[in-house]
């Protein structure tokens, strides 16, 4: 892990994974989203409408996974020192945030056909909303400080103290009473038949993939960020 | 109930907000690339 601690020997490894991370990502993306809109038969009790799930649960995934990561890079910061996980965990929160509310969005329209409401303030929504409010949180202290490569000691105490919400949104549907389902893939299998779930796959992978293409533009944007404030800090010195 | 409405706003919305993000990352990493590296070739 130290041996990417090293700005210049990260950016030689970013530089050519970003454009193969968003080519693909984007191709699979594309390829799901049409084979789950075209591809598949309607759900026989939902209809048409199920549909939305080839968006919905890859959303779900990057907001709690975006949230997991800058959990991880604060605790990497705190402990190691390292010097990108700041960097890396300032990256994440903004496409974190906005997959958050993609998944809000796309379950209150989800939700309109299926269960007659928009919204419901339910364990799993109101936990999922908590959530996106726990980002807009972090992007304002992490952007309070002019600091590009790192954020603040408060601010990554705070990405760890909010990952308590994660295990509160994931058993949420088994602690309340909920409108939304339970899990329908776990460890052990899944309930969705597979001729619905198959192009699940290409849009998990490929929106993981684009959002990891967007964490290593901004890390780059950030990186190439701090240079040119620091060189012109030495020429303003000289 | 007719579900095409619901999806085609659900699917236009991801659309959107996913080519922005990608824009809006990749023209700020561009920018402050090319800032970086002008600098550099000036030294």
């Amino acid at each position: 892990m130290h041996a990417y601690a090293n700005p210049a020997r990260f950016l030689k490894l970013a530089r050519p994974l970003t454009p193969v991370f968003l080519i693909v990502g984007i191709a699979l993306v594309l390829f799901g989203s049409f084979a789950g809109l075209f591809m598949t038969p309607p759900d026989y009790l939902q209809g048409d409408s199920v549909r939305i799930m080839y968006i919905h649960v890859p959303a779900a995934w990057l907001g709690m996974g975006g949230w997991s990561g800058i959990a991880i890079a604060s605790i990497v910061q705190l402990v190691w020192r390292h010097p990108l996980a700041g960097v890396a965990a300032r990256a994440i929160a903004v496409p974190g945030a906005l997959f958050t509310a993609i998944c809000l969005v796309t379950g209150s329209i989800w939700g309109r056909p299926t269960w007659g409401t928009w919204w419901e303030w339910d364990g799993r929504m109101t936990s999922m909303l908590v959530l996106l409010f726990l980002y807009i949180g972090y992007v304002a202290l992490a952007n309070a400080s002019d600091e590009r490569t790192s954020v603040s000691r408060a601010t990554a105490i705070f990405g760890i103290v909010g990952a308590v919400n994660l295990p509160i949104i994931n058993r949420s549907v088994v602690w309340w009473n909920s409108l939304h389902q339970k899990s329908s893939i776990t460890l052990k299998g899944s309930t969705i038949a597979p001729e619905l779930l198959w192009p699940l796959a290409p849009t998990v992978i490929g929106f993981t993939l684009l959002f990891a293409a967007v964490v290593l533009m901004r890390m780059r944007a950030n990186l190439a960020e701090a240079k040119l404030e620091a060189r012109m800090r030495r020429m303003a010195a000289a | 109930m007719n579900h095409w409405p619901f999806i085609i706003a659900a699917y236009g919305l991801t659309g959107l907000g996913s080519v922005g993000v990608v824009l809006w990352s990749y023209i700020a990493m561009r920018k402050a690339e090319k800032a970086a590296g002008s600098l550099e070739r000036d030294r």
